[in-house]
């Protein structure tokens, strides 16, 4: 199906299912721990052996001797192989360190040796017996606000709209502040885990844990030089990703490896204290904003310029992503630099770009407000834009940024919040209330399905993920909406390289991309059932397939009916901005003599388009404000400057929100649709819920203290001394 | 994970003659510290002696009036138990600012005293620690590291880890006793404030125990009346280990003790600091913390210690 | 002013590394365990325990370091319980012991020689769910799953330990009946990590649950 044109009525506007509040169809399985995870395919390969990784101890070098004899024999193994075994390996998709191979270390902890044993003890134990000899690399300078200096004003900007120097110049008011968010680990709750069968080093299955099949599927592939034909990827549930599971990871190639080697399937997971610097983390960013002003509160320029860092031929985290767009503003110029520098992967999490673009836009949001004496949220409002203000001739498609703070106030009791900043105690804790604006691009990705009719069955075969996001459901809901069956009748079968090729889950592009590929399916699917039957433009509903005089039940086709389609996204989304927006309130505690900051209540406005399901869809959005708070207040990924290496990486001491960081967290869903977006209307949430929930804590933080922290997080250490004196 | 022998002695003497006998032994109890550190063979013990076979897990009354507690009472039993509830809340109060309830389910009153340090450098086998590799050096010392958790006070040139304990912080200010049984099956009494050892050149020695000897029980004095507080901070709300915490018992004439949890290498009082409470929590912190060598990262824990015990004096 | 803590900041030093500086590291492991005449065990690696499981006494030989945690799901074949982090950090592995709530990773199976031990299968399965696994599924306290049967366990408890009275960090008077409130309930299973973020869900699903059987 191809998406051409905006769609104007179709049957979701009249929707039975769809949009409404529906419990998971993978539910039972979850609560009742009988849905099997990666390393769990004891359904698949029982007899799978243990793997388990060695990573490198330093932070870039080169190895000169790896001793694994103790290991190999030591009791139990069956295999050992070591980086210095074999070339190093092709990298996948968007891998940028290697993942295995050759002598040199790019990072701390890359995997440099897999031992295969026939318990998980014994192969822990054997990886421990390796003695490998490193030679250190030159001494890396790790400070990214010192190469910021460096390079600040260099390069051609990214976006460069209207004389800004002029701008700033001739501003009633300017504001221009340094801002830094440290890096940020996922700290999904299942590792990287797969289970591999390569046993002959023919065919290979690979049960993992991964959002993307298709891209997995193929860098498993290119990683081995071996035809895509020859290897089966499954990955029907997955612990949480956040985008830590977008890419192949070493998880999946040393088990590969240890089959391979041990001639069995083997199983491996990454031990969690290995998690946080072998895999991949979003970059620590420093940004400059500068903001001018005109009396009347109308942005006359955005000046953004920000940094982070990446091995060579990465991507780091562009913090600038909504700068362009988000805002109106008479001119703006915004860079990106992208460093260099020798230290663990950096790649997507949860709104690349957005959620930590937003931790310092939003604060300087609220600066400039205040230094215009102006409301933040009327501020705000006045800086809507209702085209892309970078390039005035692209609308947006649907944007209802004032009505997400308008809504958001009302809600929240903006009127009644606390005014002058510091002025507002209960008992020892100093009381503030923040906002922060949420803007995410809403991208589609092709996505394809296929929809099989049998003996009353609806069978929906899709490589598309479930990693929490609801998409089991989601998709159940859009085949029995189109098909016009109940959710009862839908199978659905998901997450298999056997099965056409979704867009999979990231970037909040799933939810409208895989559910506009099984629509696309299912209007095959109808096609071809009323082309069975000789129908003219039948109708589907209750089960029925009716036209003039006919009415036939989908129960008393007897043969099965198939049809395979996938969604293409036409150009004409080229001429529109589209993106999901929202407004986060908050109200926070700041303990007036320890400066622990908590968060009393929360709350966000979301303009996403039409709302597949609000339940799932909710938990999106509170999962995102979670990780908001954890973000605004206690993760930081503690970079150990002199070897380069990440030191607090368990989950003792990357801390992210536990229960008890959470107040009452309130959602409103704004009931929009979008027609450009997708012919559901619909838009992704689940990345929304996170950009800007930070800010808001750190506004309210400034609210309640009086004191401005622009570096993330907020913890006392950064503001004690500023606290009211004892 | 070394692998090990394993046995369940049924009680405390035959447990020190066997850790006497068998080079290489180590007690487990709770297990919720030692077999984390055996995973990452921090700790790789040859043979392991369970005690929880020994008894040892009661709450019982002295002639004095305090209580003598068996070393295998669990952190969660100790905490609810009626009369430490009743006569020494610090406690009840400290142990349940710790860990989690699935822990404190396991955890015991011996193991967690001597619960080693969470500093990241001792716990990644990969970096030099002292503690850990005697002579490799500190870890957390060098250009660079990241010390914001640990030791501002106590430490020494060769290793500024923290004593992690909630309760301990508890059992200093109340000047609990340890009681033990040595390898040679003699008992002993060992004042809490002796059992932890500062690191001086010897990082790797942390407490008072000769190696073998078990701890049976735990005495506490009889009660000391007075408020008394618990106050723990730390980034996240729960389940994350002190940046500094402050135990404080207050009589109504404004004399009392403090013991400060988070901030050196084991619960930090001195007798001259507790001296300063009716002066107020400057004066305190600046006898209590006088000498204090913090790095750039954990400075802040000075001020901070000053202003939890204000907080706590003000409401006391 | 308050008078000045003294102190003087402690001197660093700089890394030794550099380019040439050859490296061995499993130098820096313990010392003891990496000598040639390091302490050997004394008697068999192995133990047979009888765990009952989920009611069903279940014997089985395993190595002395498994975990309680890989003795179910290796040895058991239940993988309800799950491996979050495998050192006590993340409560996925939780699990009930004799009645009590425990990390499953950070105990030995031959530990629990003769135990009852509870885990998430015998809790309640999908089509006869318990109903605190029927209130997860209707307030939606979960996303992707893997903290679930750990956060269902301690939920379950949760409400039994406050009616019991067991204090927490955030009871108030410690000698009178604690309340069933919404920061007792978040107190007590902040043991429990959830990254998707779904504890104001849960919070809802052990609330509705305490509130059927009060």
């Amino acid at each position: 199906m191809k998406f051409n044109s905006p769609v104007e009525t179709n049957l979701f506007d009249d929707a039975k299912i769809i949009g409404k509040p529906t419990q998971r169809v993978d539910g039972p399985l979850k609560v009742t721990g009988t849905a099997p995870y990666a390393y769990e395919r004891n359904d698949a390969a029982p007899d799978a052996l243990y793997g388990y990784p060695l990573g490198a101890a330093i932070g870039h070098g080169r190895i000169t001797a790896m001793d694994a004899e103790a290991a190999r024999n030591a009791p139990g193994v069956r295999a050992v192989v070591t980086t210095l075994d074999i070339d190093p390996l092709e990298k996948g998709m968007n891998n940028v360190a290697r993942l295995f191979g050759g002598n040199e270390v790019q990072h701390y902890h890359q995997a440099i040796a897999v031992v295969v044993a026939e318990t998980f003890e014994q192969a822990r134990a054997a990886a421990a017996r390796i003695d490998v000899t490193y030679e250190e690399g030159e001494a890396a300078d790790l400070d990214l606000d010192a190469a910021f200096r460096r390079v600040e004003g260099s390069g051609e900007p990214d976006t460069l709209f209207g004389d800004v120097d002029a701008a700033f110049r001739d501003a009633a008011v300017v504001t221009d502040q340094m801002y830094h968010t440290p890096g940020e680990s996922h700290t999904m709750m299942e590792p990287h885990a797969s289970t591999v069968d390569w046993s002959d080093g023919g065919d290979m299955t690979v049960w993992t844990s991964n959002q993307m099949i298709n891209w997995n599927h193929q860098s498993i592939a290119t990683t081995f030089g071996i035809e895509p034909e020859r290897i089966r990827v499954e990955s029907p549930y997955v612990g949480g990703g956040f985008g830590a599971k977008l890419w192949l990871r070493a998880d999946a190639v040393l088990a590969a490896l240890g089959s391979r080697a041990a001639g069995v399937p083997v199983k491996l997971a990454l031990p969690r204290p290995m998690v946080m610097n072998n895999t991949t983390h979003r970059s620590a960013t420093v940004q400059r904003i500068r903001l001018a002003a005109n009396p009347d509160g109308t942005l006359k320029g955005i000046w953004h310029e920000a940094a982070a860092y990446c091995l060579p031929g990465g991507r780091g985290e562009n913090a600038t992503a909504q700068t362009p767009i988000f805002y109106a503003g008479e001119t703006r110029r915004v860079k990106n630099h992208v460093l260099d520098m020798p230290l663990p992967e950096t790649a997507d999490m949860r709104a690349p770009g957005e959620a930590s673009g937003l931790m310092a836009l939003e604060i300087a949001m609220d600066e400039m407000a205040e230094a215009l004496e102006m409301d933040p949220v009327r501020f705000r409002i006045i800086n809507d834009t209702q085209v892309n203000p970078s390039d005035p001739d692209i609308p947006f498609s649907d944007r209802h940024f004032v009505e997400c703070l308008e809504r958001g106030a009302e809600a929240f009791g903006w009127a009644e919040r606390n005014t002058s900043a510091g002025g507002r105690r209960d008992g020892d804790w100093l009381i503030g209330h923040g906002v922060a604006g949420a803007y995410r691009g809403a991208l589609v990705l092709p996505s394809g399905a296929r929809a099989i009719l049998d003996g009353g069955k609806l069978i929906i075969e899709t490589d598309m993920t479930d990693i929490g996001t609801g998409s089991y459901t989601i998709i159940a809901q859009t085949a029995a909406e189109t098909m016009g069956m109940s959710l009862d009748d839908v199978e659905m079968r998901m997450a298999h390289s056997a099965y056409p090729v979704s867009s999979g889950s990231g970037g909040q592009f799933g939810a409208p991309s895989s559910t506009s590929g099984v629509y696309a399916a299912c209007m095959a699917l109808r096609e071809k059932i009323a082309g069975n039957l000789g129908l003219q433009d039948p109708t589907f509903a209750d089960g029925n397939v009716v036209s003039g005089e006919t009415r036939m039940s989908l129960s008393d086709i007897n043969e099965e009916v198939s049809a395979e389609d996938a969604i293409e996204w036409g150009d004409f989304q080229d001429g529109y901005a589209m993106g999901t927006f929202g407004a986060h309130f908050v109200e926070v505690g700041v303990h007036a003599y320890t400066g622990e900051t908590r968060v009393r209540r929360m709350l966000a406005v979301c303009d996403a388009g039409r709302i597949l399901n609000p339940v799932t869809a909710r938990s999106q959005v509170i999962g995102g404000m979670v990780m908001g708070v954890g973000a605004a207040l206690s993760e930081d990924m503690a970079l150990d400057r002199g070897r380069g290496f990440f030191a607090n990486h368990d989950m003792a001491s990357y801390e992210v929100a536990v229960h008890a960081d959470i107040p009452d967290q309130q959602v409103i869903f704004l009931d929009t649709l979008d027609g450009v977006a997708t012919p559901l209307k619909a838009k992704g949430v689940g990345e929304l819920g996170l950009c800007g929930a930070a800010p808001a804590v750190a506004n309210a933080m400034y609210n309640a203290t009086g004191i401005r922290v622009r570096d993330y997080p907020l913890t006392m250490d950064k503001f004690i001394d500023q606290l009211p004196s004892i | 994970m070394r692998a090990f022998s394993y046995e369940k002695p049924a009680n405390p003497s035959e447990a020190v003659a066997r850790a006497a006998e068998v080079e290489g032994a180590k007690f487990l109890a709770g297990g919720t510290n030692l077999l984390d550190l055996m995973k990452h063979e921090i700790e790789a013990p040859a043979h392991v002696i369970d005690v929880n076979g020994l008894g040892l897990d009661e709450v019982t009354e002295t002639e004095d009036g305090g209580l003598r507690i068996g070393t295998l009472v669990t952190n969660t039993a100790l905490s609810a138990h009626p009369r430490i509830r009743r006569d020494y809340p610090v406690l009840t109060r400290a142990i349940a600012a710790g860990a989690t309830g699935q822990l404190r389910n396991k955890a015991t009153t011996g193991g967690n005293l001597l619960q080693r340090t969470r500093c990241p450098y001792f716990f990644d086998t990969n970096m030099p620690c002292n503690k850990r590799s005697p002579g490799s050096g500190c870890g957390a010392l060098t250009e660079g590291a990241f010390s914001r958790q640990l030791g501002v006070i106590g430490t020494s040139s060769s290793c500024i880890a923290t004593h992690p304990s909630d309760m301990a912080v508890a059992m200093r200010v109340l000047d609990a006793i340890v009681e033990t049984v040595t390898p040679s099956g003699m008992t002993r009494e060992i004042a809490v404030e002796d059992l932890h050892l500062l690191p001086g050149d010897t990082p790797e020695r942390e407490t008072a125990l000769m190696p073998g000897e078990l701890i049976t029980h735990v005495r506490l004095p009889a009660p000391v009346g007075g408020t008394q507080a618990y106050h723990k901070v730390r980034d996240r709300a729960s389940y994350a280990f002190a940046l500094v915490s402050v135990a404080l018992v207050r009589q109504a004439d404004g004399t009392g003790r403090v013991a400060l949890g988070g901030v050196a290498p084991k619960p930090w009082r001195r007798a001259d600091a507790d001296a300063q409470l009716p002066n107020g929590a400057a004066a305190v912190m600046s006898v209590l913390l006088d000498g204090a060598t913090p790095t750039e990262e954990n400075a802040f824990k000075l001020t901070l210690a000053e202003r939890t015990l204000a907080a706590m004096l003000k409401e006391a | 002013m308050s008078p000045p803590i003294g102190f003087t900041l402690r001197r660093r030093t700089l890394l030794a590394g550099t380019a040439a500086a050859a490296l061995t590291h499993s130098m820096t492991r313990d010392a003891s365990a990496q000598t040639a005449e390091a302490p050997q065990p004394v008697g068999p690696q192995t133990s047979t325990v009888t765990l009952v499981v989920n009611g069903t006494p279940r014997e089985i030989t395993v190595d002395n370091r498994v975990s309680l945690l890989d003795a179910l799901r290796e040895h058991l074949k239940l993988t309800g319980t799950k491996k979050g982090c495998d050192h006590g950090q993340c409560g996925a592995c939780t699990c009930t012991v004799n009645g009590e709530r425990i990390n499953a990773c950070l105990s030995l199976a031959v530990m629990h020689d003769g135990d009852e031990i509870e885990t998430i299968e015998g809790i309640g399965q999908p089509d006869n769910m318990d109903p605190m696994q029927a209130a997860f599924v209707e307030q939606d306290g979960f996303q992707c799953g893997y903290c679930t049967p750990g956060q269902i366990q301690s939920a379950r408890k949760v409400i039994e330990e406050i009616r019991a009275g067991i204090p927490s960090h955030v009871t108030g008077d410690l000698t009178a009946e604690i309340a069933m409130t919404d920061a007792e309930i978040r107190e007590r299973m902040s043991g429990n990590i959830c990254r998707c973020g779904a504890y104001a869900n849960i919070l809802s699903a052990i609330t509705q649950v305490a509130e059927e059987n009060a």
